[in-house]
């Protein structure tokens, strides 16, 4: 029997919309009577009532604590190899620990690529990989020479490679111009003649040109250091070791809205700081995964939230959310208690005592769970007792 | 309770300021001048640090400002005035900043009039709405402005570079500042550039920060203690202050006596260093100064400092009495809510019980029994808050004497509340309320079931207890942390107590095959605690286990699961199934189905989180128990041991297993083979050899797991190890097939073993051998034992292991610490948003539909679960 639209519209906002999917799912399957229905729906808002948390609970401690404990059970191991042909990943509590310092340079960035189409075979594939793939110029030369009597740099180009790679020369130089503008390029033949436009050059100098020269990007994306194609649930991706998601998503073959990054700053800046929330909750639900540790999403999103919520990403550090705090007991509390002590008398700062530390260290109780209420009451001849 | 009237004050903020030289002297009750400490007498001196009109440290002195005695007087503060003005190394870098950005002439901010106007402006606007970090900030970018200019815009004066030598030292281009002229311009600045620079003047002027006196602190916060030979050693800060008091006496000496310059500049830079390392001694480019026997002095700044500083340590952290720590030992017949105490510990604890009219003949057999006697009283408390320790003198007295508004300290009785914990407290599961149970022995007794959200064991393990002394405290204790309100972890909503071990492997035989006579099982069930007569009703002459396992169960109790051996077959076969594994529980009774750690288990305890769901939480912690207790007393009855023999194996098995690995090795040789003669293909970004080590081990492994399932299939049906992993009591599948065939690959860092010599791992092997003996493949078991090379591969892998935790604990350790102190405030407001101290909101609903994990069912509700019953009930 299909489920009654009447009985599903008068639950809706009362009961989570994920349960009532379910429930209508379910029902339909089982072919639940009218009877029955009303009878189970009026049942699964009883029980969502009921598990409803409190008002005045320490959520939280509670979740730091569902990360903390399980915390020592995780393994130290630094990099793992997640299947076959996958990249190197850092996992762990290695891992744990960069999400929630909100690392600007974590340890292996990396990039999954979905494509909007599924390329019809290898060739397209290569075409697309090369498409992103970092060529930097190094890879295409065949010999750079410094030559000292004339204070110039003489690189020979490996012309098989740039035809594999498809690299014109053109390109080439344009690419080189731009980035080294204070090198004059010569075009001869075969060889590129490159001249410093520095005044006085020395040698050391000329070698740290020769290196910036190596650096030099020819091709692909910037940042990009290998893509590696991976099947994926029938679907075949790319993944990336480097990330640079603005330049990937704006590659026309990439499906840019399945594309992620796993650098939680970068997808703040390209897609945003809701993206980036999303990005944590993720990222922190796939090393949890990967160790086998059951942590409710709750957490994780919870903790996501708090390190966005201010519009940036914060670190669980004493310069992100616990440097923020109002209070200048709960900050002295937790690191570099000085500091906070000797720029709090500068400014004739207010701690007002809201928080839970500042009201342990003066044993006071906290505002939090049966500390919170407070009794509201008008007494009689209160004014006369005071004075 | 004892004082009639509660007056309730609250401290509703804390200001932080700098004390201004006038204040310090405010403060003060005595000046400072002589370094002496005592006089021949060992009476403190006056005037000296030690001037009891600082407070007193010696028993029988008062204090001269107070009157007061020992431990009644908190103390008090004096001063001493420096014969030259002196930098607080706290500081320095402030005045640093001062410096570069005021005039030298006019002190003035080095900042155009307009600019200056438009910066106040917006501070004014700032500090109006108490913005701390926006007034920062704008100081901040104020101070790099004004930190080049070389002219001075009010008064067009040349300005001179100034550096700082660290930590006091200034200079003025070359020319040294001294703290005289600092201070000198410091005066000048105006209350409106020290806003600009960072500085609130109500609160803090710069010159301040410029010492021309010191407060001493009083003695009580730097106690001499008098050592064994009756000598008197001294606090650290005592030392350090003498050197200050000594050498500013000096000074001044030589001040007034007309000395040369540089005898003074010496003594001065001389009282600088002890200043300062008075305030820090664990500054980088000042050497600490240290004791006698050279171990540097602990002053100021180390006394407030890290984990063992005043904060976390003295304010962070608390101290209370009546706590009780010992040993642990498991008892299965107590409740999973009660917790065994010894008597010597129920005699020391007490409960503060009010004396009134209806409990005082109760009380009275306390007080008759008296500190010696269990059930006794400790102290009784007057009417008028005197406490009376009772001892065989008084004891008559204060029996006579007992009447409705005194207090009586009673003994802890069977019932009581109390508060048990297990360091490390990681989770609020390791600090849950039990109920007192006094027994014989020395040791906390507590049921094995509650070992998991403690994390004990036994193996020495010891544990805190704590009685709350208040009624509000007991209730809160009660209801909030007792024991059955702690089942579901708040971490992923499963259970956190269920049965473990025995409990396990008993229920799972008593389920699977048991049968035995009415009479017996009739025995176990009383020996468990089930007294219902008419449980028993049912029984026919032979019962079977299930139906002794359904006499535990409430009447109207519907259950369907699957049991951990469940083969997961497309269409389930329901009560035919081979292994028995489709449980149904029908109106309280189990009809088909084996009970194991998938049902009854800790963590996934299926029928255990029904009972909990459905039923009260006293009702259920209570049947938790019962099944836990049948699963162990059934398997007392029937007996249960591991033997050696369980890892024997049939000469044929032994004959299949040897097959199987040469098969295995043969594989790898081949592979080894084809590596050499350059016929393997890489894989995916992989080089040749890369792909020869997966592919070993990947053979490696595969040739193991298939043993074991061998072995699991071939052992004999009453092999206890093999029950054990079954049931999921403990251990596994691996763990037989390890000690009955081989060991298996020990892998390091999830690669096989290639380090040690040079192209080979251990000296035996020759160099390139790439075989699985040489790369840590133990192809011998447990019994039969490993061979030299096997048993160092093996204890290779052993110590990486202990490497890997003990580097782990302290990450995750700070971890933890950091995630707490960010978090701790946050909390759920009454609108069910969640918010942290100043009221910000973090999220509008808790988790997206505001449902609390350790209400839910692994985390959410069960729809279809619900469905199921409603569909059920017709």
């Amino acid at each position: 029997m299909a489920v009654d639209d009447d009985l599903l519209k008068q639950y809706k906002g009362r009961i989570p919309e994920p349960l009532l999917k379910t429930f209508r799912e379910y029902a339909d399957e089982v072919g639940l009577s009218k009877a029955n229905q009303k009878k189970a729906i009026e049942k699964i808002e009883g029980r969502y009532l009921n598990s409803k948390i409190h008002p005045g609970e320490a959520i939280g401690i509670v979740t730091a604590e569902s990360f903390g404990e399980p915390g020592t059970q995780m393994t130290l191991r630094t990099f793992h190899f997640a299947g076959v042909a996958e990249a190197n990943v850092t996992l762990g509590l290695p891992r744990l620990i960069e999400i929630f310092d909100a690392r600007k340079d974590i340890s292996t960035p990396i990039m999954e690529i979905y494509l909007k189409k599924q390329p019809k075979d290898e060739k397209e594939l290569e075409k697309l990989i090369a498409l992103i793939k970092e060529i930097k110029f190094s890879e295409v030369l065949a010999e750079i020479t410094i030559n000292i009597a004339k204070m110039i740099i003489e690189v020979k180009l490996n012309r098989k490679r740039m035809k594999d790679l498809e690299i014109r020369d053109d390109p080439l130089l344009k690419a080189l111009r731009t980035t080294l503008k204070t090198v004059d390029i010569l075009d001869k033949d075969d060889l590129l003649i490159m001249k410093p436009k520095v005044k006085e050059l020395t040698l050391p100098g000329l070698y740290a040109i020769k290196e910036r020269i190596k650096e030099v990007h020819v091709k692909g994306i910037e940042g990009i250091k290998q893509v590696l194609p991976v099947k994926r649930n029938e679907e075949l991706i790319l993944i990336s070791s480097g990330t640079n998601l603005k330049k990937v998503i704006e590659i026309e073959e990439v499906d840019a809205s399945k594309t992620t990054s796993n650098d939680i700053f970068e997808i703040a800046k390209v897609l945003g700081i809701e993206a980036a929330r999303n990005g944590i909750v993720r990222e922190v639900s796939k090393v949890l995964h990967d160790q086998g540790l059951e942590i409710d999403d709750r957490h994780i999103m919870f903790v996501s939230d708090l390190m966005t919520t201010t519009g940036t990403v914060k670190g669980v550090t004493r310069s992100g959310i616990t440097g923020e705090k109002e209070s200048v007991l709960a900050r002295a509390s937790f690191e570099t208690p000085i500091v906070h002590l000797i720029n709090a008398s500068m400014v004739g700062e207010i701690d007002k005592l809201n928080s839970v530390v500042e009201n342990v260290l003066i044993n006071q109780p906290i505002p939090l769970g049966t500390g919170l209420p407070g009794l509201v009451t008008k007494m009689k001849g209160e004014k006369e007792d005071e004075q | 309770m004892h004082s009639k009237s509660y007056s309730y004050k609250k401290v509703d903020k804390i200001v932080f300021g700098m004390l201004s030289p006038k204040m310090i002297k405010k403060m003060a009750t005595a000046k400072i001048v002589t370094p002496e400490l005592y006089d021949r007498e060992g009476y403190p001196v006056d005037g000296g640090l030690m001037d009891i009109r600082l407070g007193v440290i010696d028993p029988g002195l008062r204090c001269k400002t107070c009157g007061e005695k020992l431990k009644e007087c908190q103390g008090h503060f004096g001063y001493i005035e420096f014969a030259r003005p002196l930098i607080h190394i706290d500081y320095a870098k402030v005045l640093f900043n001062f410096l570069q950005c005021t005039c030298r002439e006019c002190g003035k901010i080095l900042m155009p009039e307009e600019e200056r106007q438009k910066i106040l402006a917006k501070i004014d606007k700032y500090l109006q709405k108490n913005n701390v970090d926006s007034f920062r900030k704008a100081s901040k970018l104020a101070k790099i402005m004004c930190r080049s200019v070389r002219k001075c815009p009010h008064c067009k004066a040349k300005q001179l570079g100034i550096k700082i030598e660290k930590p006091t030292t200034f200079f003025e281009d070359t020319k040294r500042l001294n703290p005289i002229e600092i201070r000198a311009r410091m005066e000048k600045v105006s209350d409106e550039d020290c806003l600009l620079l960072g500085l609130r003047p109500e609160y803090a002027r710069p010159e301040w920060m410029i010492l021309t006196v010191l407060g001493i602190p009083p003695v009580t916060m730097r106690p001499s203690i008098t050592l064994e030979t009756g000598e008197r050693a001294e606090d650290d800060l005592t030392h350090k202050l003498s050197d200050i008091v000594r050498i500013n006496q000096r000074l001044f000496e030589n001040i007034n006596a007309g000395a040369p310059e540089i005898i003074i500049e010496d003594l001065w830079d001389l009282l600088q260093y002890h200043v300062t390392t008075y305030f820090d001694n664990e500054i980088t480019q000042v050497p600490p100064a240290r004791h006698r026997s050279g171990q540097p002095l602990k002053t100021l700044s180390e006394r407030i400092k890290s984990k063992e500083g005043r904060f976390r340590h003295n304010l962070a952290g608390k101290r209370v009495n009546f706590a009780a720590r010992t040993v642990i030992s498991p008892d299965p017949k107590i409740g999973l809510n009660e917790v065994g105490i010894p008597f010597e510990v129920a005699m020391e604890l007490t409960v503060p019980e009010n004396v009134t009219e209806w409990n005082i003949e109760w009380l009275k057999e306390f007080l008759k029994k008296g500190p010696k006697q269990y059930p006794g009283a400790n102290y009784v408390t007057m009417e008028d808050g005197k406490k009376k320790k009772i001892s065989a003198e008084t004891q008559e007295q204060l029996l006579q004497e007992l009447t409705p508004g005194q207090v009586v300290e009673r003994h802890i009785v069977d019932g009581d509340v109390a508060i048990f914990n297990r360091q490390p407290s990681l989770h609020r599961m390791s600090i849950m309320c039990h109920k007192v149970r006094v027994l014989p022995g020395k040791s906390f007794r507590l049921n094995p079931a509650v070992c998991n959200p403690y994390n004990a064991d036994f193996d020495g393990d010891e544990m805190n207890l704590h009685v709350p002394q208040t009624q509000e405290a007991m209730a809160e204790a009660e209801t909030l942390m007792e024991v059955q309100t702690q089942i579901m972890s708040p971490k992923n909503g499963l259970n956190v107590i269920g049965c473990i071990d025995d409990a396990v492997t008993g229920n799972y035989l008593l389920t699977k095959l048991a049968e035995m006579p009415k009479q017996e099982a009739i025995m176990l069930l009383l020996s468990i605690g089930v007294d219902e007569p008419d449980r028993f009703r049912k029984f026919k002459e032979t019962v079977n286990g299930k139906e002794i396992f359904s006499a535990l169960l409430p009447k109207d109790f519907q259950f369907v699961g699957f049991s951990k051996n469940c083969k997961k077959h497309k269409v389930c076969e329901g009560k035919k199934c081979e292994t028995d594994s489709f449980i149904v529980i029908k109106d309280g009774n189990l009809v088909s189905g084996v009970i194991d750690s998938n049902t009854v288990g800790e963590g996934n305890g299926t029928l255990l989180r029904d009972i909990h769901r459905l039923y009260n939480e006293t009702t259920s912690v209570d049947l938790f128990g019962k099944i836990f207790r049948l699963g162990i007393a059934y398997l007392l009855k029937c007996g249960m041991t591991i033997k050696t023999s369980d890892a024997d194996m049939p000469e044929d098995i032994q004959g299949r297993v040897k097959e199987m690995l040469e098969s295995a090795e043969t594989d790898v040789d081949k592979l080894i083979a084809d590596f050499k003669s350059d016929k393997l293909k890489a894989g995916v970004s992989m080089s040749i050899r890369e792909t020869l080590e997966r592919m070993i081990l990947q053979r490696l492994n595969e040739a193991r797991n298939e043993i074991g399932k061998l072995i699991a299939k071939s052992a004999a049906p009453g092999n206890s190890s093999l029950i054990m992993a079954q049931s999921g009591a403990k251990g596994n599948i691996l763990n037989l097939a390890q000690t009955a065939a081989l060991v298996g690959q020990q892998a390091l860092r999830g690669k096989r073993i290639n380090k040690g010599y040079r192209n080979r791992t251990l000296s035996l092997f020759k160099q390139f051998d790439l075989s699985p003996a040489a790369h840590g493949f133990v192809r011998h078991s447990y019994k039969k034992g490993l061979n030299p090379y096997e048993f160092f591969f093996h204890a290779m892998t052993g110590r990486d292991s202990l490497m890997d935790t003990a580097l782990r604990t302290p990450k995750s350790g700070y971890l933890y610490r950091r995630l707490a102190n960010a978090m701790q405030d946050l909390k759920i407001e009454y609108d069910y948003t969640v918010r942290d101290a100043n009221n910000a909101i973090v999220q509008f609903t808790y988790g997206d539909d505001g449902v609390d994990v350790s209400k839910s069912d692994g985390g959410s509700i069960d729809v279809k679960k619900i469905i199921n019953e409603v569909e059920g009930a017709d």
